[in-house]
């Protein structure tokens, strides 16, 4: 009876094993998987899609050149519709049910912003994707974020410093009632109160506003002399018309600041010379020289056109190719999939990408910011061409990319070439 | 905060002319809502649509506004097929039609959304207009030409179906299966026929409401969803089924919001609309113009 239940537990333990073998050698031959939510739809669903367009591409080169450890690179994304509320439950599932190796953020501040906690209660690495100080209260060491800021100033900084050069010594600020653009307020108003710039105008507006009219002639009546805005890209666009409507008054010296869309081709497109005169953030116009950009920019182009989405793709693909090329540095140099050793090589060492090096701070943001504050110059109206080429949006901050001086007064820049 | 009579004045004016857009967006849920009791929550999805395809009639060189009449007769015929679909598999079938018709227009909305998703990717649209980016200057006041238009639009639009529900015998039958379907019934009239055509006309105007809708701002197929909460708001603020409560309704929120934005906190603004509504809700329940 008891040889005959050793042989039992011996063949059972036997069997065991065998059948672990061919598992583990299958996980060691599967895909690396990497995960992420991302807007596709909604109000973030633009950029978003551009943003996977570059990231599958970074997929197929990765792939192309025999994958990461000799495994090929699979990427999972899932639509969050840009509701922040949608996010921790995509994560879930993609750590819980996908089992995906490693992780990237979705793209912007308030989709990123609910799944903060749980990458750093489960110690996981996350690579940012164009949000703004999402880590700043969270403090997670294995946060990287591929957007070319850290902290306000370095966003708001170019703006407020131009107006001051035009002599400005008041602002009006407009922001979108929302976690990105409520942060970048705050360091503009402390900007401001810095440089003794007297805060004439604040207010804060719902997502759900669909005519600005009102809110642009509450800032006429104010007269600022520099108008800082916060908005996100269907609310651009209708600021921008209802400024061409309406006016801000001759006194403004500068005008934009924050406003996401401005940087989309199919919106640049559509506003057209409306757009001329404004002072506004961005990631990446032409003229910019980094190596392999233009090449990347080539081969997006051709996919972007098959998949509907912004058909230049300056502001979000490049980074989020980016994030491709900074996973393969660290896993390629580390030769491993474990967060806490990608995320070491991260913070060590300056990453070589289609946006230039990269090297973090000990926050995980760019210990080297560039946002660039351009210029919207000489637009004309239904040509997505022009867009294009260099001179369209004229650099004015950071020096190092300076392309020419600011024209201000606002309503002189806006009739400017 | 800055406080002028002057101030006051503009935000009152730049009210009307947004309520005015209000009611227009809102007068096609006030027929099939209102007056037809069906819980259409995909009318704004149908607007978006309408939005979409007057996009597309408008690139060929028409007027974004000719576009939307344009396209009324096939939304029209669109409603009618709708409504006898919806007819046929949901209301029909007795007294749990109401709830499982709301679950039949969420589908239709979540199927229009996707499909503009597929056909035209989800980057806003915007159309071109002389009308559009320009305004009318009167002294110091500066008044949006595509506010201007919506506010023509809207108030054309009230007077005719006005006239139309109280002065032909197809809108009275409207009405009147509104308020008693078995009487009208007993009287030889085809209930569901009417019902089929005032649905024709809701979807038919919702082409034109489409139209203003690009015009005042750039769309994107999931914009429906800013407008659920606020054109049921303005047909229930009315008074179910009343196409100038509607409009009235329309102008009461786009006052208090034009007035809370320019004046006041511009992040109460949707809290003031819809606390109006509740107060109006509280002091008449069958809302302003309602029986």
């Amino acid at each position: 009876m008891r040889g005959s239940r050793r042989k039992v537990l011996k063949a059972g333990a036997a069997l065991a094993a065998a059948a672990s073998f061919p598992r583990a050698a299958l996980a060691q031959a599967g895909p690396i998987r990497i995960g992420m939510s991302m807007p596709q739809t909604g109000t973030l669903g633009a950029g978003g899609q551009a943003a996977l367009v570059a990231l599958r591409l970074w997929v197929d080169d990765v792939n192309q050149r025999g994958g990461l450890l000799n495994r090929k690179v699979e990427l999972i994304a899932y639509d969050d519709q840009t509701n922040p509320a949608n996010v921790p439950g995509i994560y879930t599932k993609l750590l819980d049910v996908d089992r995906v190796d490693l992780l990237i953020a979705p793209y912007g501040t308030v989709p990123t912003a609910p799944i903060m906690p749980m990458v750093k209660q489960r110690g996981l690495l996350l690579m940012g994707n164009f949000s703004f100080q999402v880590n700043a209260k969270v403090q997670h060491d294995m946060w990287f974020n591929n957007s070319p800021w850290n902290d306000a100033s370095s966003w708001s900084d170019g703006f407020i410093r131009a107006g001051q050069r035009a002599g400005a010594k008041s602002v009006a600020i407009l922001a979108a009632d929302q976690e990105f653009a409520q942060n970048l307020a705050n360091g503009a108003r402390e900007l401001a109160k810095k440089g003794s710039i007297k805060s004439v105008y604040d207010q804060n507006y719902p997502p759900a506003t669909t005519d600005f009219s009102s809110l642009i002639r509450g800032i006429r009546a104010a007269r600022p002399e520099m108008v800082f805005v916060m908005s996100y890209p269907n609310d651009s666009v209708a600021i921008i018309r209802a400024v061409n409507e309406i006016g801000v008054g001759p006194q403004v010296q500068v005008f934009g600041g924050g406003m996401v869309g401005l940087q989309f081709t199919p919106i640049m497109t559509s506003l057209g010379s409306l757009l001329n005169g404004v002072l506004n953030y961005n990631s990446y116009v032409p003229g910019m020289k980094y190596p392999g950009i233009e090449d990347f920019l080539g081969r997006y182009a051709k996919r972007a056109a098959e998949a509907k989405v912004d058909p230049l793709g300056f502001y979000l693909p490049p980074f989020n190719y980016a994030i491709g090329q900074m996973y393969e540095q660290a896993i390629n140099a580390t030769k491993s999939l474990d967060h806490k050793a990608i995320a070491g090589y991260l913070r060590q060492n300056e990453m070589k990408t289609v946006v230039g090096p990269i090297r973090y701070d000990k926050s995980g943001e760019w210990a080297n910011p560039r946002v660039v504050q351009a210029q919207f110059r000489g637009i004309v109206d239904k040509d997505m061409e022009q867009f294009r080429k260099p001179g369209k949006q004229i650099v004015i901050y950071p020096d190092a990319y300076k392309t020419g001086d600011v024209i201000t007064p606002f309503e002189k820049a806006r009739s400017a070439k | 905060m800055i406080f002028s009579f002057d101030l006051l004045f503009e935000a009152v004016l730049f009210g009307v002319l947004l309520g005015c857009f209000y009611a227009a967006v809102s007068i096609g849920l006030s027929v099939s809502f209102g007056l037809l009791d069906v819980p259409h929550v995909a009318h704004p999805a149908i607007m978006v649509f309408g939005s979409y395809c007057a996009y597309i009639v408008a690139g060929w060189g028409l007027d974004p506004i000719l576009a939307g009449l344009v396209l009324m007769p096939a939304f029209f015929v669109l409603g009618v097929l709708i409504y006898r679909f919806y007819y046929e598999t949901f209301e029909r079938r007795g007294s749990e039609a109401g709830v499982r018709g709301l679950a039949f227009f969420f589908g239709l909305a979540f199927i229009i959304e996707v499909g503009l998703i597929l056909v035209f990717g989800v980057d806003q649209r915007t159309v071109q207009a002389p009308y559009i980016g320009s305004s009318l200057a009167l002294g110091d006041y500066r008044l949006p030409y595509r506010m201007l238009v919506a506010f023509g639009v809207a108030l054309v639009l009230t007077a005719a179906l006005t006239l139309y529900f109280s002065k032909t015998f197809t809108g009275r039958a409207i009405k009147a299966v509104a308020q008693d379907e078995p009487a009208l019934r007993l009287m030889g009239a085809n209930p569901v026929r009417i019902k089929q055509w005032a649905f024709g006309i809701a979807t038919g105007v919702s082409a034109l409401a489409g139209a203003m809708l690009i015009i005042i701002g750039p769309v994107e197929p999931a914009m429906d969803r800013v407008y659920i909460g606020r054109t049921f708001c303005v047909v229930v603020l009315a008074g179910l089924g009343s196409m100038t409560g509607t409009l009235a309704a329309g102008l009461i929120l786009g006052i208090a919001e034009s007035i809370v934005l320019m004046l006041f906190g511009a992040s109460w603004a949707p809290a003031v609309a819809f606390g109006l509504l509740l107060l109006v809700l509280g002091i008449r329940p069958q809302g302003i113009f309602g029986r």
